[in-house]
């Protein structure tokens, strides 16, 4: 709003309300994948959310005596967000995206908009962010989606054990996006089997179908890299050089997102190196989560074995390391392995089968409880996958004509979908407690 | 209080020395009991990413561990009581009124780099918010289309070609360059003299600088550690570096 120029926050305002007649005019305004995904949702097409909302942390052990690195120090236990209505109202669980923490803007964002449309809201943090790894991760090996489910559910467990004598719940939900909407679904599973939360609702936001998959397109990005994935450094450093000096040129006191706005309004950045800069970003992750991986199950993988890293100890060789290793690298050196150390004998291929929706199909098929929202840009899923949510819950699954990867996340109609969707009492699903 | 300025040039001179002594930090080679990691940044022939020259990394961490615990044990503690003591518009009226005071960094160091321009604005909304902005508990300049500028001595000093420096974690204040640490110091030795200039009793003194840092803190919505992210330390060095360079530029 106020780092947009008048006309044009008028304009985008005003684009949804001109076209709800036909289904073929979604108001998100922002076309290409890539650049929907980096911009995300201009302010001025965000929904009013509720600004005083109780946000508190919670602090849990869910593997009680955890024994942890000198190096993680700072590190007190599993952090997650819970937002607490006064009155009996039902509760929702969230799931974060690869690499996002329970206090990332999304999960912030879902966490209003639900809290203010009465619910109790606990957000997690993705099994894949370092926090998870170290306190919530049983393996502290991240990436097997039967394993994350259980490390999830007995986060979800724990939580609900510190929350439960303060609060009056009707029943229970479930949410969450990319790697954290797929996970839900296992999530939602293993519970039923376990009969323990009984999610009434279970929301899949951009999820991925097939892990791998999704993996290999997010590192195709990077080929978009002069030179090629292994020149991830210098082509960094070349696109900042860019960009300092366009804001050197241009009237930009903050780097806010008006200056991202105008990098987009001036073409700065080709298809490819916008690829490149979101394949970038999920290895900043993954180096994070590597690390945190390797450190806790001893070392030998980027972090010598036996090393006990000081306080004071330099980090920096590891992150440059780190996010110069493939999703495929981590997959077949470090987590293939360490699947094969507790299950002698599996193949490849079948690991890589289990880290589907498709290998839980039978459970989700035609299941009311679940509903997807997919875009139909996003570059996480291959056709044939849009295709397969949209068999798997039929009108359940929602696909919008634009907003790549999350990038529609926090669009006014979306976050209204989401929110419907959890409210809805009209479906057969879980029964409420 | 006119001692201030000399044990404030006193203590981070102490600072500069201190940290000569600790050292650089580079990965320390394989001990006897360690064995090799598959991947070493030997077998990456590529420029490294976000990188920053940190010869006082040993010590900078050190001191990045300090104020973490400084925020947890002492300042978050303070702050969080001081939001929930005072109504926000108490707290903006705070805020904006130690602002306005710091206007008067931007103009001189304006004027010393030679910006009319920013020197011009900076004095009309000093002027504006000082007046209808009663004493500067009010920003109108702000909505007059008067933006804020951001000047200090560490911009000035880089305006005429003085370098950048070692990256420097400060203790309290936090992430900085030794350029930015000796452009602080300056500035607060400017500031002393002119709060002295308004003869305050000592200890409302005291309060009105307490109330400062706790004003400053409760502003600066940055935590210690709080992203969980392992290689925090090296994306706030990167991003200090990178934002003391662009400031120079404007």
């Amino acid at each position: 709003m106020k780092h947009l120029p008048l006309w044009l926050t008028v304009f985008l305002v005003l684009l949804p309300a001109l076209g709800r007649s036909a289904e073929g005019d979604y108001g998100y305004p922002i076309s290409g994948s890539y650049e929907a995904t980096i911009l995300g949702t201009p302010d001025a097409l965000k929904p009013v959310l509720p600004r005083d909302v109780p946000i508190r942390e919670l602090v849990l052990e869910p593997l009680p005596d955890l024994e942890k690195p000198r190096v993680f120090f700072y590190d007190k236990g599993l952090r997650c967000s819970f937002a607490r209505q006064k009155t009996r109202a039902p509760l929702v669980f969230l799931i974060g995206g690869t690499g996002a923490g329970h206090n990332a803007a999304r999960m912030v964002s879902l966490t209003r908009a639900l809290y203010g449309a009465g619910f109790h809201v606990i957000a997690l943090s993705s099994p894949t962010h370092p926090n998870f790894v170290i306190n919530g991760s049983a393996s502290h090996v991240p990436g097997d989606l039967a394993g994350d489910a259980a490390d999830l559910h007995r986060v979800m467990r724990t939580a609900w054990e510190k929350v439960r004598d303060d609060i009056e719940v009707t029943d229970f939900a479930l949410a969450g996006y990319s790697l954290g909407g797929t996970q839900a679904a296992f999530v939602a599973r293993l519970d039923e089997q376990q009969r323990s939360f009984n999610f009434s609702r279970v929301l899949m936001i951009n999820p991925a179908v097939n892990l791998y998959s999704s993996v290999e397109r997010i590192e195709a990005l990077l080929d978009g890299i002069p030179g090629g994935p292994r020149r991830i450094g210098t082509f960094f450093n070349r696109m900042l050089d860019r960009f300092v000096e366009f804001y050197q040129t241009g009237q930009f006191i903050e780097l806010d997102d008006e200056f991202l706005y105008a990098i987009y309004r001036n073409r700065l950045v080709s298809q490819a190196e916008a690829g490149a800069l979101i394949g970038l970003t999920f290895r900043v992750n993954s180096a994070g989560m590597i690390f945190a991986a390797d450190v806790m199950t001893g070392g030998g993988y980027i972090v010598p074995k036996n090393r006990v890293l000081a306080t004071t100890d330099s980090l920096d060789d590891y992150f440059q390391v780190g996010v110069r290793l493939s999703f495929f690298q981590y997959f077949d050196e470090f987590f293939l392995p360490a699947m094969r150390a507790r299950r002698p004998g599996l193949t490849r291929e079948a690991l890589i089968d289990s880290l589907s929706l498709r290998s839980i199909e039978p459970y989700l098929r035609s299941n009311p409880k679940f509903a997807a929202l997919v875009n139909e840009d996003d570059f996480i899923l291959s056709p044939a996958d849009r295709y397969y949510l949209r068999d798997l819950f039929g009108e359940r699954t929602r696909v919008y004509p634009r907003g790549g990867h999350l990038g529609n996340f926090e669009y006014t109609e979306n976050m209204a979908a989401m929110v419907a969707f959890l409210s809805r009492t009209d479906l057969p699903g879980g029964t409420a407690q | 209080m006119n001692t201030a300025p000399f044990r404030i040039c006193t203590l981070l001179a102490a600072l500069f020395l201190l940290a000569q002594l600790v050292g650089c930090a580079a990965t320390p080679p394989l001990r006897s009991h360690e064995e090799p990691p598959m991947h070493t940044l030997a077998e990456f022939d590529d420029e490294k990413i976000a990188h920053v020259d940190d010869p006082w990394e040993r010590f900078n961490r050190r001191m990045y561990t300090f104020n973490y615990n400084l925020d947890q044990y002492l300042f978050l503690p303070v702050v969080n009581t001081y939001e929930f003591v005072t109504p926000k518009f108490v707290r903006t009226g705070v805020s904006n009124f130690f602002k306005n005071i710091g206007e008067i960094c931007t103009l001189y160091n304006s004027v010393l780099q030679l910006r009319g321009k920013k020197a011009a604005t900076t004095t009309g909304r000093f002027l504006i918010n000082s007046t209808i902005g009663l004493a500067g508990l009010f920003d109108p300049a702000t909505s007059m289309g008067l933006k804020r500028q951001n000047e200090d001595f560490g911009q000035t000093l880089g305006h005429w070609g003085v370098d950048t420096g070692p990256y420097l974690v400060l203790p309290a204040l936090g992430p900085a360059t030794l350029r930015g640490a000796g452009g602080i110091a300056v500035d607060t030795s400017v500031h002393i003299p002119l709060i002295d200039e308004v003869d305050l009793d000592s200890q409302v003194e005291l309060g009105v600088d307490t109330l400062k840092g706790v004003d400053k803190r409760h502003g600066q919505s940055f935590r210690y550690f709080q992203s969980g992210y392992p290689f925090e330390y090296s994306v706030v060095r990167f991003v200090t570096r990178k934002k003391t360079e662009l400031a120079v530029i404007k």
